[in-house]
């Protein structure tokens, strides 16, 4: 049975307030992980381990594989970043691993170092929507 | 003096959980300071907790490490929650027991319980738990390099398994 949307996005927040010590009023659907809530590289995996945890059942864990929810072993290969940027290559991986980010916006710029900002409170809701109907 | 807040290693179910303990004793230097006497207040020896959750990372980074033969340099993370409710004085001792949460190729998340043995009763009691997650740090996404040689399981670490029975975890 599908988990409807409000419920996934009560679980991604007691998630975010445990593995950031975020105050709920500001895990809001536009804050970015990092900039807004404080996030540092190992919470990204916290917050990975605890969103599995939350939303496993007996009948069918909940499982995330590595560079699913997050982005990794792309930025060293130069087929997908060149001097800084994403290439047409590395654009088309992340369209088809990452359904959950908005990359509307990042398109014009590219720069890995503005990756992070493409995680936000929302973006964790929908890879959970998404990967609960598979 | 040596980086080790543990002193044997008791029990050990592969991939899942590690035991160790860790007896306090007056000889240790650092119990004088904590707390030495103070005007009318005589002095008020007991283990410190900033030191509990270092020998229980001791234990679950142990663990964490034995996941992949010690190939991993396993450093402590973050520590999502350490409670202790009561102090440890010497000639009591200390039992960090350690589990494995979860395993992933960029680090581990680990849970425990501490416990205080009072040789007068001979009874076990649980006094804290704590939550620790360990990253794997040549697998971290900044990209930085760390040395070929794994600075994390020292000669000392090393000792303690080898005398514990578990020398050929290395191997």
């Amino acid at each position: 049975m599908a988990i409807p949307r409000a419920e996934i996005e009560t679980k991604v927040s007691e998630v975010l307030e445990s593995a950031l010590g975020a105050d709920a009023e500001d895990i809001v659907p536009t804050a970015i992980l990092t900039e807004d809530l404080g996030a540092e590289s190992i919470d990204f995996l916290d917050i990975q381990f605890q969103l599995e945890k939350k939303f496993s059942t007996p009948e069918k864990p909940f499982k995330i594989e590595q560079g699913e929810l997050f982005p990794e072993n792309m930025m060293s290969n130069p087929d997908f970043v060149k001097e800084g940027k994403f290439t047409d290559a590395g654009m088309k991986v992340l369209r088809e691993k990452m359904p959950h980010v908005d990359l509307a916006v990042f398109e014009g710029d590219r720069n890995v170092k503005g990756i992070a900002k493409l995680f936000t409170v929302k973006s964790l809701c929908d890879f959970i929507e998404i990967k609960l109907k598979k | 003096m040596r980086w080790m807040w543990i002193d044997t290693i008791v029990a050990y179910e592969p991939d899942r959980r590690l035991v160790a303990i860790k007896n306090v004793s007056l000889a240790e230097e650092h119990l004088h300071e904590h707390f030495a006497a103070d005007g009318a207040l005589p002095a008020q020896p007991v283990m410190p907790a900033s030191l509990m959750i270092e020998g229980m990372a001791q234990t679950a980074g142990i663990l964490a490490g034995s996941v992949r033969r010690f190939r991993e340099k396993v450093v402590l993370a973050k520590i999502q929650k350490a409670e202790i409710t009561a102090d440890v004085v010497p000639g009591q001792s200390i039992r960090y027991d350690a589990r494995i949460e979860r395993v992933d190729p960029m680090g581990a998340g680990t849970s425990g319980t501490i416990e205080r043995l009072d040789h007068r009763t001979g009874a076990w009691e649980k006094i804290g738990e704590t939550e620790i997650m360990f990253s794997h740090v040549d697998q971290n996404m900044s990209g930085l390099a760390f040395p070929e040689h794994n600075f994390v399981f020292s000669d000392s670490f090393r000792n303690v398994l080898r005398a514990s029975g578990l020398g050929h975890l290395m191997d």
